[in-house]
């Protein structure tokens, strides 16, 4: 449990310093919403200096950095200037879109990833999985934006997918089996582009750590009784590999966090990507805070899972922690 | 042996695909900002052979293309016209690697212009625009690897060196930035500065930012190797002959840490080129009508250009073998210092 505990407190400790640095961050920034405004004739320089000292942008860091807490612990992250209002409601929707996104490409990418990775690691150096190599690597290379593009120019030529948005224009008078349908449709396409995007990563690792653990003697005594091969694989190998692949499972949010942010600009769904680039030409602060602490919340959070599963899932790390 | 031989084969890829991005003037055959207004989107031109009346000519040759009638935007070839290709012509000023003046390019037509690569919405040839876009880009990379790289050789050299609560101090804000989205730091960061600058200014500024945000990851490497070769027995041997901090690390340390730094920097530059193309493609980062890899891809976020003008897309074809030749780099270079124990996380964002 103490295992338990370190992480969880390590993972504040990271959300922490991570809401420090964003408001470090705002210390470069040359201006603030407001300085548009003094430029525009109709509004008095008056009202200007009133909306700067309401939102007290001119107080010193510490100070707002304080009070940016305090809005927190009541759920509102700061006030953003473009939509006048809190910012908490404004992520959450959002994120939760992003979430939806993340959570299904990541269940696709592992789902295929897996049984891909093994079967290539099965047959080393054979034609197949050096066809599967090339494959992987020249996937990786593309980079997202044109994978992102070229998906969609091809679902635009064929004109069988929806190419943009979340849900149809007539959404909310579908029933609830076609609203499911309906937004399946619409998830194809940024999901293909996700799961192309990590894929190649994920089949790479897992044949190189499934390759590793192919030599062992317990495996070759496994063969030696007679066990079936899809067994030995799956039921042997694949858990004495999981280490490593574990580990990588946390760090493939992460490029999937960073792959989602510009595929949902390019393929305008409305996650945290598109509200974050609004943000940044409107110079709305604290959205840009909450848009970059959000993503770093469900990073630190899928990590923090994934080290939930390494301790089910390896009994040296749940020794060596009890020991202790 | 053989690892020697597939690294010399993906550095001369690279070298060669660089030649070319790098003496852009030469191989591209008009100035990247120069506008044909009379010609907007215009899809590539393909080269023939054999004319219409079934000639064959030993000098590839290719067709101008013309308004069709009734239409704005779509081209027919001039069949009775051919254009032969002319080598080695004399065509628009540019200055080679910078500061060479000259006037010869690789290809060119005599009569009308050639579009390769097909044109953009003011009729800019889109190849010329790629390679000298090429240059931007890949100047970004390499430049924001540079500044990672020194940054975090200087931080992975104190941390190693000095240990204690500097060491503590540096790691613990090397795992926060770690753990931070990459492109969301990035992100941010570019949000807080100027958005409205000159295309030299705004390169300058994003290539310092993707450059800062990436120290970590090095610094840890850099860390690691300093505290392995701090307890090197020839390092220990120095020190007992009386040689101070500042040559140990000169003669001793620094030279072990090349390799780490060179996988670094395989990994980086491509990191980087794609980072600044993200920025340019949101309209973050270079700004038109200087062109870089990201921006030329712009215009597709139009639903029309999207649907009607396909050979926009052709840039982000023609990017592909950069990143596989680092790709490659990267992976060999790892191969060769495996006995430096890198971390085996490539392609990490």
């Amino acid at each position: 449990m103490r295992y338990l505990v370190r992480r969880l407190g390590h993972a504040f400790f990271l959300l922490a310093g991570a809401s420090v640095l964003a408001f470090l961050f705002t210390a470069l920034a040359p201006g603030t919403y407001f300085d548009e405004m003094r430029l525009n004739p109709q509004i008095a320089p008056e009202t200007v200096a009133a909306l700067r000292a309401q939102y007290g942008v001119d107080k010193p860091l510490p100070l707002r950095y304080a009070s940016w807490l305090n809005s927190v612990l009541h759920g509102d992250m700061g006030f953003s200037f473009a939509y006048n209002g809190p910012v908490a409601p404004l992520l959450v929707v959002r994120a939760r879109n992003t979430l939806l996104l993340t959570i299904t490409s990541t269940l696709f990418a592992w789902a295929i990833a897996l049984p891909l990775g093994v079967w290539s690691a099965e047959r080393l150096g054979r034609l197949s999985d050096r066809l599967l190599s090339w494959g992987t690597a020249v996937l990786l290379v593309i980079p997202d934006l044109a994978l992102a593009l070229g998906l969609l120019i091809v679902a635009v030529r064929s004109g069988s997918f929806p190419t943009g948005g979340m849900a149809s224009v007539d959404f909310e008078t579908l029933s609830p089996a076609n609203k499911l349908r309906d937004l399946a449709l619409h998830m194809i396409l940024p999901v293909t582009a996700l799961v192309l995007s990590t894929l190649p990563l994920l089949v790479r690792h897992v044949r190189a750590s499934v390759a590793d653990v192919l030599d062992a003697p317990f495996l070759l005594a496994a063969l030696g009784h007679g066990i079936p091969k899809r067994t030995l694989l799956y039921r042997y190998a694949l858990p004495a590999a999981a280490n490593p692949l574990i580990s990588l499972f946390g760090f493939s949010i992460g490029v999937l966090l960073s792959g989602s942010l510009l595929i949902e600009v390019v393929m305008s769904w409305p996650g945290l990507g598109p509200l974050l680039l609004e943000a940044i030409l409107a110079r709305d602060l604290y959205v840009v805070i909450g848009g970059m602490l959000f993503s770093t919340f469900f990073l630190v959070g899928g990590n923090l899972f994934a080290d939930m599963l390494l301790y089910w899932a390896d009994p040296r790390i749940r020794a060596e922690s009890n020991a202790r | 042996m053989r690892v020697r031989r597939v690294l010399t084969r993906w550095l001369v890829t690279l070298g060669v695909l660089h030649g070319i991005v790098g003496f852009a003037g030469f191989f591209a055959p008009y100035d990247p900002v120069e506008q044909d207004r009379k010609s907007p989107y215009l899809p590539p031109m393909r080269f023939h052979l054999i004319d219409g009346q079934g000639h064959f000519h030993a000098r590839p040759f290719v067709y101008a293309l013309k308004l069709r009638e009734g239409s704005f935007d779509r081209y027919v070839e001039n069949t009775t016209e051919p254009q032969p290709v002319r080598f080695f012509m004399k065509g628009a000023r540019y200055r080679l690697l910078g500061f060479l003046p000259c006037r010869r390019h690789l290809f060119g037509l005599e009569n009308t212009r050639i579009y390769l690569l097909g044109t953009d919405a003011y009729g800019r040839d889109q190849l010329s625009r790629l390679l000298f876009g090429g240059q931007v880009s890949l100047l970004a990379g390499l430049l924001g690897a540079g500044i990672t790289l020194s940054i975090g050789l200087c931080i992975g050299a104190v941390a190693g060196s000095f240990g204690g609560w500097r060491d503590s101090l540096l790691m613990r804000l090397a795992e926060l930035f770690m753990a931070l989205p990459w492109l969301y730091v990035l992100f941010a960061i570019r949000a807080f500065l100027p958005l409205a600058v000159s295309p030299l200014r705004a390169f300058f500024l994003i290539i310092t930012v993707i450059g800062i945000v990436g120290w970590a990851r090095p610094a840890r490497l850099v860390r690691g190797v300093v505290l392995s070769a701090k307890e090197r027995d020839f390092v220990r041997a120095a020190r007992g002959f009386g040689a101070t901090h500042g040559y140990l690390f000169r003669r001793h340390i620094l030279p072990e840490t090349s390799s780490v730094l060179l996988t670094q920097a395989a990994i980086l530059i491509p990191q980087y080129v794609l980072a600044e193309m993200t920025l340019s493609f949101l309209g973050l980062g270079v700004p038109e009508p200087v062109p870089s890899w990201g921006n030329l891809l712009s215009s597709l976020q139009q639903y029309s250009v999207l649907v009607s003008y396909w050979w926009i897309y052709l840039p982000a074809l023609a990017m592909v073998p950069f990143f596989l030749g680092y790709l490659g780099l990267a992976s060999s270079l790892q191969e060769r210092g495996a006995a430096y124990k890198i971390e085996s996380r490539i392609w990490g964002i």
